[in-house]
């Protein structure tokens, strides 16, 4: 377990200490709005509202809330299957993203990607990806791009503990580091990967990210529940690939409360409900940055009572909006699956495209 | 009448897209230094310099799945593979990703890139590097596969497949590079060979020989023989493109010859010329005299030794005795 919060260092860093008031009750409304959206999409799941596997952030949103307060225009992001949090934070609306999870053609994907497989290339998000670190290759791509192209940007790719022991991860550094591109690797350590813990599925000196080490790519490590601290550290990764297009590698420590997916059978056997208990009580992201927030007078209980109400309903609202909307017609199956049919080019009327009956 | 071979007429696609597009970029293994293994991008690095045609480690998934993360930012990467066979270590990207990202993302993203390089055997490299998966890519949604057998269609194909939003897999084959009867007289003008197009290469009336890749080159040489020695008239369909696939050029052809022999590389379980097979009897059935035959690989690994496996796959006698047997 993480020591307790000592974040006077990254609250005096310019990149923290520049932040209204507005700002700090903005990052708390986020991590606010992504917990009670996945608390209900929780409830309808069980309510056998949805399909499939619901991979919950719950107990990470600093992360994603942190990061995404820092992209700017040229910024872009990329994760894995637990990508609800990563979604809203990057703005996407809580209707579309509980509609895609009901499997409704109002979802962000029209219902053809669901719960893992989120996308608003409009906001620089590039999913939601179902594959253990299949995005890692991509993320690498993103970064490629934007050098191809001289946009001083970074590309944001998120990965878990699990992930950094795929193959295609550290063909991914290779290259990052061989080719200078503008690439940050997030790895978001909650510890587990399903019910394997870290110390059973990597062999590892102090820290996964120190693996930097042998392609020589800087690398840092940090507190993944202090929003300050995760900001200093990903602006530092993002000056460096803005500034100097060369890669980092940021670890930052975080806990899952949830199983690994609501399918979890062995969720409570693995590890200790104390111990995550323990950690909601002392680390949790969202109290510790609501405790500073009133420490720091910059919101009271009735402010957050508000905004938490707020997002309760936007919530509830969003099951309402995707309980209501209608089921792609069975038509729309072979509807975006290539480019050139769906936009009726030369080449899209060419030849038979699809062969079922 | 100079002739451009295969390999040349790749290269000349590959150069003038590099000059027509600024987001085209040339990736892969001995691609730009090397000049590439087996020529293909032949003096290309120099002409277009180290942004335009980059050397990659060995990482075929790292690679060609950041090709594919780049694509969705606009850029146009046309990647090579050495071999095909070697897809399989980044079938996951090539699959997961560059197949299914448009589709999961609703349609907001497509991947416009290329892959490319040899699928074949019959060149003695042993299992490892024999592979054909054509059949495999165009099982998937989502995924263009084209496999042109001639120095004209290599050309007008490339072009095609950089120009298209999606992802198009271009299967070529290290025989034809430098064949002389795949050998084309190209004109000096641009053109592109539509995907999803087939071509009847000999107009025949007896049999269909329906055939895609080098195995093209084999109806011909088949077709010509049946001629001269057994006086049947055959008629040799190339696929070009395997999905989206020409229906219409295989039916009209068999609706004429009342009769087909598919000839393909691929092995026969669930080989191109199964879908094809399929399609006859589901559309031409009382077009047909005979039942459907084929001519693949033999089904096992491909051997090593250099004259099992010229009989391995598809040859002109293994066609020729084929035909007869259709009675
Ligand atoms: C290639 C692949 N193998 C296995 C799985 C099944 N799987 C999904 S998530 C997961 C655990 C990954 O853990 P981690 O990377 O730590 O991410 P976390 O779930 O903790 O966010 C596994 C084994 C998969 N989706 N993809
Ligand atoms: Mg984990």
């Amino acid at each position: 377990m993480l020591e307790q919060i000592e974040s006077h260092k990254y609250s005096e860093l310019e990149v923290n200490k520049s932040l209204s008031d507005e700002d700090k009750i903005e990052f708390l409304r986020q991590m606010v709005r992504i917990r009670r959206f996945e608390e209900a999409s929780l409830k309808y799941y069980n309510l056998g509202k949805m399909g499939g596997f619901l991979h919950l952030y719950i107990g990470q949103e600093s992360i994603a809330v942190g990061t995404a307060s820092l992209c700017g225009d040229n910024d872009h992001m990329i994760t894995a299957y637990r990508d609800h949090g990563h979604a809203l934070a990057v703005g996407m609306s809580m209707n579309e993203c509980m509609a895609e999870l009901y499997g409704k053609k109002t979802g962000c994907s029209k219902g053809k990607g669901g719960s893992m497989h989120f996308f608003a290339p409009d906001k620089n998000f590039w999913g939601g990806h179902g594959i253990v670190a299949g995005q890692t290759p991509l993320g690498l791509g993103l970064a490629y791009g934007l050098k191809y192209n001289g946009e001083k940007g970074a590309a944001l790719c998120f990965l878990g503990d699990g992930a950094v022991n795929q193959g295609s991860f550290h063909e991914s550094l290779n290259l990052a580091q061989l080719w200078e591109l503008p690439v940050i690797y997030i790895i978001e350590n909650n510890g587990y990967s399903m019910g394997t813990s870290q110390q059973r599925s990597s062999a590892f000196n102090n820290c996964l990210a120190g693996r930097g080490d042998a392609y020589g790519i800087e690398w840092d490590v940090g507190k993944g529940n202090d929003i300050y601290e995760v900001r200093a550290k990903t602006k530092e990764a993002m000056d460096r690939a803005h500034n100097d297009s060369q890669p980092t590698i940021l670890e930052f420590d975080t806990c899952r409360y949830q199983g690994h997916s609501v399918a979890d059978a062995n969720a409570k056997k693995y590890r200790s409900p104390e111990d995550i208990d323990y950690y909601k009580e002392n680390y949790d992201p969202i109290s510790v940055w609501k405790k500073r927030l009133f420490k720091e007078s910059v919101i009271d209980e009735n402010g957050y009572k508000e905004l938490d109400d707020a997002a309760k309903s936007e919530a509830k609202e969003s099951a309402t909006f995707a309980e209501e909307s209608d089921f792609p017609d069975l038509s729309e199956i072979t509807d975006d699956v290539y480019y050139e049919v769906d936009n009726q080019t030369e080449s899209g009327k060419q030849g038979k495209y699809f062969f079922h009956d | 009448m100079a002739l451009t071979l295969y390999r040349q007429a790749l290269n000349r696609a590959l150069d003038e897209e590099l000059a027509n597009d600024e987001q085209v970029v040339i990736i892969g293994e001995e691609v730009a230094e090397y000049n590439g293994a087996y020529k293909v991008t032949d003096g290309l690095w120099k002409k277009w310099g180290d942004k335009r045609v980059v050397d990659t480690p060995i990482s075929e998934a790292g690679f060609i799945g950041m090709g594919i993360g780049a694509s969705m930012l606009g850029v146009r990467p046309v990647m090579e593979l050495m071999f095909f066979s070697f897809a399989y270590v980044a079938l996951d990207q090539m699959i997961n990703n560059a197949a299914c990202i448009r589709y999961m993302s609703g349609g907001s993203i497509n991947c416009p890139i290329v892959v490319r390089g040899p699928s074949n055997g019959g060149t003695s490299v042993g299992a490892t590097h024999s592979h054909t998966p054509e059949n495999l890519f165009a099982n998937v949604p989502g995924l263009k596969v084209v496999a042109p057998a001639t120095a004209h269609d290599a050309y007008g194909l490339m072009k095609s497949a950089i120009r298209d939003n999606d992802p198009v897999y271009v299967m070529e084959n290290t025989l034809l590079y430098g064949d002389s009867a795949a050998a084309s007289d190209l004109s000096d003008e641009e053109f592109t060979v539509p995907i999803g197009s087939a071509e009847v290469k000999k107009e025949g009336t007896d049999v269909s020989l329906i055939a895609h890749g080098r195995s093209v080159i084999v109806a011909l040489e088949a077709a010509k023989q049946l001629g001269e020695e057994k006086g049947i008239n055959a008629e040799v369909v190339d696929l070009r493109s395997i999905r989206p696939l020409d229906e219409e050029t295989i039916l009209k052809s068999v609706e004429k010859t009342n009769r087909a022999v598919l000839i393909d590389e691929n092995k026969p379980f669930c080989g191109v010329s199964s879908q094809i097979a399929a399609t006859i009897q589901e559309k031409a059935f009382d077009s047909l005299d005979a039942p459907v035959l084929r001519v693949t690989s033999i089904d096992a690994p491909a051997i090593y030794s250099p004259p099992l496996e010229k009989e391995q796959i598809p040859n002109v006698s293994r066609v020729v005795d084929m035909v007869q047997k259709l009675g």
